[in-house]
């Protein structure tokens, strides 16, 4: 019994950092059909920006906290940037827009590596994050505990967004129908242009996440692109349950293989397991109708 | 077996360019060999040198990545290699002849190495090559290295079990890295382990080792873990890691994964006071990165920049002074500095850039540098240098206390030959599986 709570609890909380990457992927790819391989680079930006906060504000109790909106607002000019500078004119272009996105990807990766030391920047913890809740005696991090409180707050915020606001019900609404919603007065640009910036944005604080549990450089972003996609897909394109229920059982599911074997085997096994459901399930979980932009 | 079959077949491939190379020789030393010769058609052409020592400069190849994640480490090699070279130029430079140096960008894709360093050879045709860090990169030069029969210096420490007529290397193999270690860890009593490794052949390798020499030294192994190198989270491990409550964990992960393992560690609630991380690669430019201070754990490196010899202050005087320094130096590139005066005196033994002299140079001449870490001594057979082995601990200032040292200087035994708890068997098991 002892031994199956610490994975469930890390898995748990691998699958929130994971839904914290593809949560802005479901805006991006989901609702817009925008396959945007620099998302990763996103993350990267986030994770720097909560270094460069942590200069500005020497208190790392609250610089953290400082740097999840200030991330959000970085990475999400950086997306509008690559809307406004490039998608724009590849929306009906997708296999253009992920090999230009990869190259956007690269060129970010080099950027950060001309600006920051080559060997990464040290992001600390906040001290309010160290230490440990005992779970039926097992020390589980507090860190681990924060990742999952933070994801759920943005899948929260994300979810009332959509599902409350006129932005959120016009971009619903460019998302079932876009010539319909075009002829009912809404600019479908800017709400392509905003639903990019919110996309964007959460790759940023997922950043802030990852700068507190690995190393913050300019390679970071390569290591959640292909997971964090593959969760959206898995969970049905579009869908946000889908998404969170694809995060967390493919984190948990990491965590029980490495708890099983090795780290790297947990890798080959968590990804033969969703090959394998997508083979049966290729639509993912959930499906929606999308607007489909090609 | 297998050891002295491909052993065999390397002689056997060998033995034709040396031929080849010192008819050249004796055709004319100091001509341009790639005037007379025949473009590439004939199979022997290819191993033929093309160096041109008639001008008063000697051209050699810088390669290392300078983009992509390896960056990371290599960047500062290649800075510490163009001060070297700036300082032998200043110092009059190699047998007269003025260091002209063409930096290439490995770009961490192992087939872009030994396509740079066939362009290196052929096409700019250097006297030798500097550079490399993982072993990947190094196994995608070496084919090349020999099939042309160039020379290729590489600084790194690794995992041993290779050696080659064509490559000089300059970093630790295991016998001064790990099992130095190791004999630190008996020497502090220490009854258990945990190996954390990234998930490559060095790790592989180096764990392979460690869990026989830790038998004889009567220390058990409690727990294995690897993590992808590309992987930063670690959390998992690290429950392992408290479950199984070892004396010390032997950390052989490489990276911004380190990053993640020593973030999870603290967070874990493992401290240096209960449970000591000693690290052989976590050095004075990575302490730092940490996210999270590290005071109090260890690390095995043959360099330490407090180390107290005669020629350590005036190497890190000028390394700070040099642009684009770090401000630290480390092992590594105090590994990738000697490299440099390596082949200088090297070729000062041999009084030419031929790449055969050199070799035989190497062999009946005792080759040694008066290195920052002390005076290295080169072994002409296994083309590895002497070092000592140091165990360092980290303090407050990310720099190393230096709390046990080997007895003097280490003789290079890549292939573990003299170890009797090392058998013949395995040893063939990892060279066959290294490649």
């Amino acid at each position: 019994m002892d031994a199956l709570i610490p994975p469930l609890l890390n898995g748990t909380a691998l699958g929130a950092l994971l839904l914290l990457a593809a949560l802005g992927l479901t805006l991006t790819f989901g609702q817009m059909g925008v396959i945007n391989m620099a998302h990763g680079e996103f993350i990267m930006a986030g994770a720097f920006i909560a270094y460069l906060t942590q200069l500005v504000v020497t208190s790392v109790n609250m610089s953290i906290l400082l740097a999840l909106p200030l991330a959000f607002l970085g990475a999400g000019l950086l997306g509008l940037l690559l809307e406004v500078g490039i998608i724009q004119w590849m929306y009906r272009r997708p296999l253009d827009t992920l090999l230009v996105t990869v190259g956007v990807s690269l060129i970010l990766q080099q950027v950060a590596l001309q600006i920051f030391p080559a060997q990464g920047v040290p992001v600390e913890s906040p001290d309010w994050l160290d230490g440990q809740i005992n779970v039926f005696g097992y020390g589980w991090p507090l860190r681990q505990a924060f990742t999952i409180l933070l994801a759920t707050l943005c899948l929260i915020a994300l979810a009332a967004w959509l599902k409350y606001t006129s932005f959120g019900r016009r971009i619903r609404a460019t998302v079932q129908n876009r010539d319909l919603a075009e002829t009912s007065g809404i600019r479908t640009r800017t709400i392509d242009r905003l639903t990019f910036f919110v996309g964007s944005g959460l790759a940023g604080v997922a950043g802030v996440a990852a700068s507190l549990i690995g190393g913050t450089n300019s390679q970071m972003g390569t290591q959640y692109i292909i997971p964090a996609f593959l969760v959206v897909v898995a969970g049905g394109i579009g869908q946000i349950k889908g998404t969170v229920i694809a995060a967390l059982a493919f984190g948990i599911a990491l965590s029980y293989f490495a708890d099983w074997t090795t780290g790297s085997m947990a890798q080959v096994l968590a990804f033969v397991m969703l090959v394998i459901f997508l083979q049966f399930r290729p639509q993912g979980l959930f499906t929606v109708r999308t607007r489909g932009l090609t | 077996m297998s050891t002295i079959r491909t052993r065999r077949l390397r002689t056997a491939l060998v033995v034709p360019a040396m031929i080849a190379s010192a008819a050249l020789v004796l055709v004319g030393c100091g001509a341009r060999a790639g005037d007379t010769a025949e473009p590439a058609a004939s199979g022997s052409a290819a191993s033929e040198s093309c160096v041109d020592t008639s001008g008063d400069t000697i051209k050699l190849g810088f390669l290392n990545s300078l983009t992509g994640g390896m960056a990371i480490s290599e960047q500062t090699v290649s800075n510490v290699l163009h001060m070297a070279a700036d300082e032998i130029n200043a110092d009059g430079g190699i047998l007269g002849k003025e260091i002209e140096y063409i930096q290439e960008d490995g770009a961490t894709d192992w087939p872009t190495f030994a396509e740079k360093t066939e362009k290196l050879l052929t096409q700019d045709c250097v006297g030798a090559i500097f550079g490399g860090w993982t072993s990947s990169s190094r196994k995608a030069v070496k084919p090349v290295v020999e099939e042309h029969n160039g020379l290729f210096f590489y600084p790194v420490q690794y995992e041993g079990l290779e050696s080659s007529p064509n490559i000089y290397y300059t970093g630790a193999t295991t016998n001064q890295q790990i099992i130095p270690a190791l004999d630190f860890l008996a020497a502090e009593g220490v009854e258990t382990l945990f190996l954390a490794g990234s998930d490559y052949v060095f790790p592989r390798t180096a764990n392979a080792i460690i869990k026989l020499y830790a038998e004889e030294l009567g220390i058990e192994i409690v727990g294995e873990e690897y993590v992808p190198l590309d992987k930063d989270d670690w959390t998992t491990q690290v429950a392992k890691i408290v479950a199984a409550d070892p004396d010390y964990v032997f950390n052989t992960i490489n990276g911004s994964s380190n990053v993640g393992f020593v973030k999870a560690y603290y967070d874990a609630g493992l401290t240096p006071d209960t449970t000591p991380i000693i690290s052989v690669s976590i050095a004075e430019e990575e302490a730092p990165a940490m996210g999270h201070e590290v005071t109090g754990n260890y690390a095995s490196w043959n360099y330490f920049q407090s180390m107290d010899t005669p020629n350590n202050p005036a190497f890190i005087e000028r390394w700070q002074a040099y642009p684009g320094s770090s401000g630290v130096t480390s092992d590594p590139m105090e590994a990738a500095y000697i490299s440099l005066y390596l082949y200088k005196a090297l070729v000062e033994a041999a009084g030419s850039f031929d790449v055969d002299a050199i070799n035989a140079a190497a062999i009946e001449n005792e080759i040694t540098v008066d290195a920052p870490e002390g005076v290295v001594t080169l072994n002409g057979e296994n083309h590895h240098i002497s070092k000592p082995g140091n165990i360092g601990r980290i303090n407050a200032d990310n720099q190393f206390d230096i709390v046990w040292s080997s007895d003097g200087f280490i003789e290079p035994d890549p292939y573990l030959e003299q170890y009797e708890w090392f058998p013949a068997d395995v040893r063939d098991a990892l060279v066959a599986a290294a490649g």
